[in-house]
């Protein structure tokens, strides 16, 4: 095999070519560092001062003596400067002919973007074929285009939210709308929660809109939207499901008593004249009611169903009254 | 074009004339929204509508107005990103011109769907350089005197642009390096604090 002549290079050339060289003589001692290197620790990195105290070899681990480094030549180096950052670096190790030394080229590995920090690295400290420079470019335009993207998600997660409040409630009430209303009855009737199902109609209210206008029966909308929401407790859900239409739903309540206390208690509110500019309105509200313990397997559209014929059963016997639904009385039970 | 793009034109506009002169703008533009959203895509035919209702709005010349946003791009303090992400390009001003080539590929490094200009600098030797620009934008050379001009600034090197107008599909800037380092340029951190820590 013909090998090439050895090839000199001067301290110069070393320098350009790899900034973050150290070259250590056969006693252990620093004889020259590249100028990059020379920048991470200007005033005890220098030459004649001992390798193993400027550096603390990492793996191959118990590497304390160069003969130790020359038997690990052509695998990779880990160490660590000993400075307050104990900065890690990585390189590769070539053994000098004639047992005249080491040759370090250096770099600081995974470690660069502090390490450019810490120090002030420059473009011009790194050889041109060295891709530290790109990779701190990349570093930054990426996290540029995350940021970007971070808040455009947030951006668009609040016109979410905004959506679909707009989406699950009735402009003209606030109330909630007949979208939310199948969902809570879904999520009910799924987890198999007790809980009872109010319809409530309006009584003379078409009489308010043809006498006094629908400015007026909207006002009186929001009355009894405010009167209902008064009525029932936060996790009780009030639904406008028709123009004078609503459902309630009760979370957890289905005894009896307690129920024909609250729907007597809304009618009664719902009694109370609203005033109307210069006049007031007059109406009052039919109820049926149902409750979930009725049904071996309770859907919502059969429970609607029942609370419909109950609420038909309040308009027949007159109006202003509620109606609790029995499976084996039909549309019987409490009255007013 | 890249909602990136757009809204660089945008934020220009905004921080040159006013809020109000950009939702004059949008106004006119009647594209349904007042703010490009920076990830988004874009009908191409918006960004020069969007400049030619500037270039009504503000009164000045089409060409003026164009390298004002290049400049803009290289000296606000608002649009510094820009500047640092080019100032990665080269360590010296003659480095960054030959880093030119490589714009439009770094863009997309980092925005896989990002199409910016594609550039070619020649070297023609005696400080004298030529910049070839294909871009889907009629005009963008003029943003590209603006801010090769500014950078020049930036790097502190003295140099003398000037379009030179259409060569076929391509705008043509030359470049003449007077002086590589006439001045104190402004500092550049490779690695900023926010990075490092």
């Amino acid at each position: 095999m013909k090998t090439s002549a050895p090839v000199a290079l001067d301290h110069s050339a070393l320098d350009q070519l790899m900034p973050l060289h150290v070259l250590v003589d056969r006693h252990g001692l620093v004889r020259q560092v590249g100028p990059t290197l020379a920048k991470t620790q200007p005033a005890t990195l220098m030459p004649g001062r001992s390798f193993f105290r400027l550096f603390e070899l990492r793996r191959p681990s118990v590497v304390n003596s160069l003969e130790e480094v020359c038997a690990h030549a052509g695998a990779k180096v880990h160490l660590r400067l000993r400075d307050d950052a104990r900065t890690p670096m990585v390189g590769s190790a070539v053994c000098l002919s004639g047992g005249n030394g080491v040759l370090l080229n250096l770099s600081f590995g995974i470690s660069v973007v502090d390490a450019v920090a810490r120090y002030g690295l420059a473009g011009s400290d790194f050889a041109p074929t060295d891709l530290t420079v790109e990779m701190l470019y990349l570093v930054e335009a990426n996290s540029a285009a995350m940021e970007e993207s971070s808040r455009l998600n947030t951006r668009l997660n609040g016109a979410r939210v905004m959506a679909e409040a707009e989406a699950s409630s009735d402009t003209l009430t606030g109330l909630k709308n007949r979208r939310v209303l199948d969902q809570v009855l879904k999520r009910l009737t799924g987890r198999k929660v007790d809980f009872t199902l109010m319809h409530l109609d309006l009584d003379f209210f078409k009489r308010v809109n043809d006498t006094m206008g629908h400015a007026a029966g909207d006002a009186v909308l929001q009355e009894v939207a405010r009167a209902l929401v008064d009525e029932t407790r936060e996790e009780d859900t009030v639904a406008r499901v028709g123009g004078d239409e609503f459902v309630l739903v009760f979370d957890g309540i289905i005894e009896e008593t307690r129920m024909t206390t609250i729907a007597a208690r809304i009618i009664a509110r719902l009694e109370v004249p609203i005033p109307y500019k210069d006049k007031v309105c007059r109406i009052s509200a039919s109820i049926g009611m149902v409750s979930s313990p009725h049904y071996a397997l309770p859907t919502p559209s059969q429970m609607l169903e029942d609370a419909d014929t109950a609420l038909y059963r309040s308009k027949a016997r007159g109006r202003g009254c509620f109606t609790m639904f029995h499976e084996d009385a039909g549309a019987g039970g409490a009255v007013k | 074009m890249h909602g990136l793009i757009n809204r660089t034109i945008e934020n220009y506009l905004c921080d040159t004339y006013g809020r109000k002169f950009w939702c004059d703008v949008a106004g006119r533009l009647d594209a349904g929204f007042i703010d490009f959203e920076p990830m988004f895509q874009y009908d191409d035919a918006l960004t020069p509508a969007v400049i030619d209702l500037a270039v009504q709005a503000s009164q000045k010349p089409r060409e003026a107005l164009l390298e004002d946003l290049g400049t803009y791009l290289v000296t606000d303090p608002r649009a510094e990103r820009v500047r640092r992400l080019l100032r990665f390009g080269g360590v010296d001003y003659v480095d960054f011109l030959h880093s030119l080539d490589d714009l439009h590929g770094r863009a997309r490094l980092a925005v896989p769907d990002l199409n910016l200009p594609e550039l070619e600098m020649t070297g023609l030797g005696d400080g004298s350089y030529s910049v070839a620009c294909t871009s889907d934008l009629d005009g963008f050379g003029h943003v590209l005197v603006g801010l090769l001009r500014a950078l020049a600034d930036d790097y502190g090197a003295l140099a003398v642009l000037d379009h030179q107008g259409r060569d076929g599909g391509r705008e043509m800037i030359s470049v003449q390096l007077l002086e590589k380092q006439f001045a104190q340029g402004r500092s550049f951190e490779l690695a900023t604090k926010a990075v490092a820590k």
